[in-house]
């Protein structure tokens, strides 16, 4: 949009533009602390109706969870059950990553998140190497109280980080579980989300568990992750365990014979004191009622038959009875 | 904050590897390169025989509608629809986000040479005929250098859209300094995520500033004389150049004609 | 399209917030980029700095300025207030060189007439020179208006909701009927603003549909 310009002026423009970026780039001295880290910001993240007051535990809640659809289909579940005992609950779905779901958290925007025990762990230690779900949901538990969070009961059900491969890859190259992939991981594409590439339990914990240094990594999310490596595009996949698609489309999960992944039981992450016993309760029940093969039919409906997270999560509740 | 973007910035491990700061620079000027000079294969030619023969005017219309799309939307709907059809790895990431940025690039450079050519001066045009140049050396000798100077800002156009639509093209899983924005994004590290983005439009601007040098190089001196360029309607640039790798909806064509 | 009628709610709130987002720095835009552009029309000089500069500033990809707004701001990456500021940034950067055409476009004689009757500098811009300047200036504001709504859409990758959601769910859930209901909206909703546009500008200048009737 700039090409009438006059030549011998452009020298001056140029001076000019310089001044303006030089005033912005002062102008960006002031600004603060970490964008994504938001300790005491009163603009907390943009949410709507954020801060919850810890007085009592009474106040409005709100339900956050993570950018995939189990995530949002939990937080769902939990805010119906919420407010089926009364509890001011809504929800702010899609956040993102752990990495910044939590930092939504810790400021108060959200005031409670379906979480996973083993990760959890690991994103606050990652030399953690419990893999006991007791033993894992205590270190979680102790972490989390350290940050001003609390776990409430963990659910049976577990949905961890899997590696998958197509039955050809896995037949072809003679794969059955992640030791097997050493030595041969190098002429192998990994496709997972962004963060899983420098996340402790990603690529460097392959790296350093299983000897795996992967071709190249394919940066992909949902659906897109799941169409590559049935297209063939990828070698091998991260997808979560409760998937539906890995049975729909014959996927080998390769078994995670070194437990780098962990136990990862679903598990309401919750702020300290925002929440009171009617809604501990509520949400243990949901807890108690969830099952990996629940989860897993539940998030077909999501996934396959593109279902609505909040339409599933109400007919869940109304059989469970909790709704 | 500043700092800690600037660490990211100097830190000598960001600068090697596959992920490094040159091999994304040049992962994603290779992109871009490739998209212009497929877009220009396909817009100038067409963009002049419109110019040249008045016929077909209707094509740079349906080219400028094409802008209003949100490309954040064609991106994934060509992925989705040509994604699961390529088998080839490298292909099947890479293909949509070409055909997409294919696309973008298209009407600012067919507007350009489409109004470089009709705003040729018929009384030039005349002259050349009337001594006896063939229908092909008047548009090769009077019609092309005239029509150069929209062309080439309609490449500027097309070739900053291009580059700005790259970094929105790394959410379909390629290459270049988008990778920098959305990975960062995704593991909430901040101090990589501006730094890519200072590199994004650091990157810009000078590709905006070569360019310009270019134009100015390029352009006949009988052109730019300010003497005579009263003489004529002043045309303003074709098209405006998207940021986000959005469309603009009218061309600058419109404007004018809207203005006078 | 029983995914539309499903979630026609959803979709009208999203379209909501994607008006705002598109067109609050639309007005805002406009109000900056007038004295800008009237002080450039005034002064060659500045005139071309101003629109190279703002012209450079054009050449910044969106997801980028989203970015760096917090380093500017200092707000936080979720804040839409990001949003509204770099799209602020754009149709500034578009509409004063836009002013700058259309206060040129009034003819010297008129400008001299007003002020032989004794206009002040003020006065005439706001009671000649902008009436006057009004074609220009809307069909430069169309531009802006069409491209902020679909640049828009890009700040979904970042979290900040509008139309945008539909195109990235569409994409990541595999649901075809969503991300063309996205990009449908997101067309439907340029055009409103289009109209909208072109409509205001022609009750402005009732002078000119008198004359040529409807353009």
């Amino acid at each position: 949009m700039t090409t009438s310009t006059p030549t011998r002026r452009t020298t001056r423009a140029v001076t000019l533009s310089l001044t303006l970026a030089g005033a912005l780039a002062l102008a960006a001295c002031g600004g603060g602390s970490d964008p994504m880290a938001s300790e005491t910001s009163s603009s907390a993240a943009g949410s709507a109706s954020a801060s919850s007051s810890g007085s009592g535990g009474g106040g409005p809640v709100v339900v956050g969870s993570a950018d995939f659809s189990e995530s949002e289909l939990l937080a769902e579940i939990y805010a119906g059950a919420l407010k089926a005992k009364g509890v001011n609950a809504s929800t702010k779905l899609g956040i993102g990553s752990r990495e910044i779901y939590l930092k939504a958290l810790e400021d108060g925007s959200i005031t409670l998140v379906p979480e996973y025990t083993g990760a959890l762990a690991l994103y606050y230690d990652d030399g953690f190497t419990g893999t006991d779900p007791d033993t894992v949901y205590d270190a979680a538990l102790s972490m989390a109280q350290s940050k001003g969070l609390t776990l409430l009961k963990r659910s049976a059900a577990e949905d961890n980080d899997s590696l998958v491969v197509t039955k050809e890859t896995a037949s072809k190259n003679s794969l059955t579980n992640l030791s097997s992939l050493k030595g041969k991981a190098d002429k192998l594409t990994l496709a997972a989300p962004p963060e899983f590439k420098t996340r402790p339990q990603g690529v460097p914990g392959l790296e350093k568990t299983y000897e795996a240094s992967f071709k190249s990594f394919r940066p992909l999310k949902g659906q897109a992750l799941v169409q590559a490596l049935k297209n063939g595009q990828v070698d091998v996949a991260n997808i979560f365990s409760t998937d539906p698609s890995i049975a729909a489309n014959g996927f080998v999960t390769l078994e995670d014979d070194k437990k780098l992944f962990g136990s990862q039981n679903v598990v309401p992450l919750v702020k300290q004191g925002a929440l009171n016993a009617e809604g501990e309760a509520a949400l243990d029940a949901v807890s108690k009622a969830l099952t990996t093969d629940k989860l897993s039919a539940l998030l077909k409906q999501v996934d396959v038959d593109k279902k609505d997270p909040s339409a599933v999560a109400k007919s869940f509740l109304g059989e469970a009875g909790l709704g | 904050m500043i700092a800690s973007v600037i660490d990211w910035l100097t830190d000598p491990a960001h600068w090697s590897g596959t992920d490094g700061i040159p091999s994304r620079i040049v992962e994603h000027l290779w992109a871009s390169l490739l998209v212009v000079a497929i877009a220009a294969a396909i817009a100038i030619p067409l963009g002049v025989w419109v110019g040249h023969t008045g016929r077909g005017k209707w094509l740079v219309s349906a080219a400028n509608a094409l802008r209003a799309i949100p490309s954040l939307g064609l991106l994934f709907a060509v992925a989705l629809w040509l994604g699961p059809r390529i088998s080839n790895a490298d292909i099947a990431f890479l293909l949509p986000a070409v055909i997409v940025l294919v696309i973008l690039a298209i009407p600012p450079l067919l507007s350009g040479a489409y109004a470089g050519v009709e705003a040729v001066d018929p009384a030039a045009r005349d002259a050349a005929r009337g001594m006896g140049m063939s229908p092909m050396r008047v548009l090769r000798e009077v019609e092309l250098p005239c029509a150069l100077p929209l062309i080439l800002s309609g490449l500027r156009s097309a070739t900053l859209q291009v580059v700005a639509t790259w970094t929105i093209a790394a959410v379909l899983g390629v290459g270049g300094l988008g990778r920098y924005l959305l990975d960062g994004l995704a593991s909430a590290d901040y101090p990589q995520t501006a730094a890519g983005a200072l590199l994004v439009a650091a990157l810009a601007v000078l590709v905006d500033l070569v360019l310009a040098g270019v134009e100015r190089g390029a352009v006949s001196p009988g052109l730019t004389d300010p003497t005579r360029a009263g003489k004529k309607p002043r045309r303003e640039p074709v098209a405006t150049t998207d940021p986000a790798g959005a469309p603009i909806g009218a061309s600058a064509s419109t404007q004018g004609r809207e203005a006078s | 399209m029983t995914w539309v009628s499903d979630h026609a709610g959803d979709i009208a709130a999203l379209a909501w917030r994607h008006l705002l987002l598109a067109g609050i720095p639309l007005v805002l835009g406009l109000l900056i980029a007038i004295p800008i552009g009237w002080a450039a029309s005034r002064r060659p000089r500045v005139a071309t700095a101003i629109v190279t500069a703002s012209g450079l500033l054009y050449t910044i990809p969106s997801l980028a300025l989203f970015i760096l707004m917090p380093l500017i701001l200092g707000t936080k990456i979720l804040d839409p207030v990001n949003v509204v500021a770099a799209m602020t940034v754009y149709t500034v950067a578009l509409l004063v060189r836009t002013v700058v055409d259309g206060l040129r476009s009034v003819p010297d004689h008129v400008a001299q007439a007003a002020t032989a009757m004794g206009y002040r500098p003020w006065r005439r811009l706001f009671a000649v020179e902008l009436p006057l300047a009004v074609p220009v200036i809307a069909a430069g504001l169309r531009v802006a208006a069409v491209s902020n709504v679909s640049i828009v859409s890009v700040a979904s990758l970042l979290g900040v909701s509008q139309l945008g959601d539909l195109l990235v769910d569409g994409y990541e859930r595999n649901i075809p009927a969503e991300l063309g209901a996205g990009i449908l909206a997101c067309l439907l909703l340029a055009l409103a603003l289009d109209v909208l546009i072109q409509v205001g500008a022609r009750l402005l200048t009732p002078w000119r549909s008198a004359v040529r009737g409807a353009p």
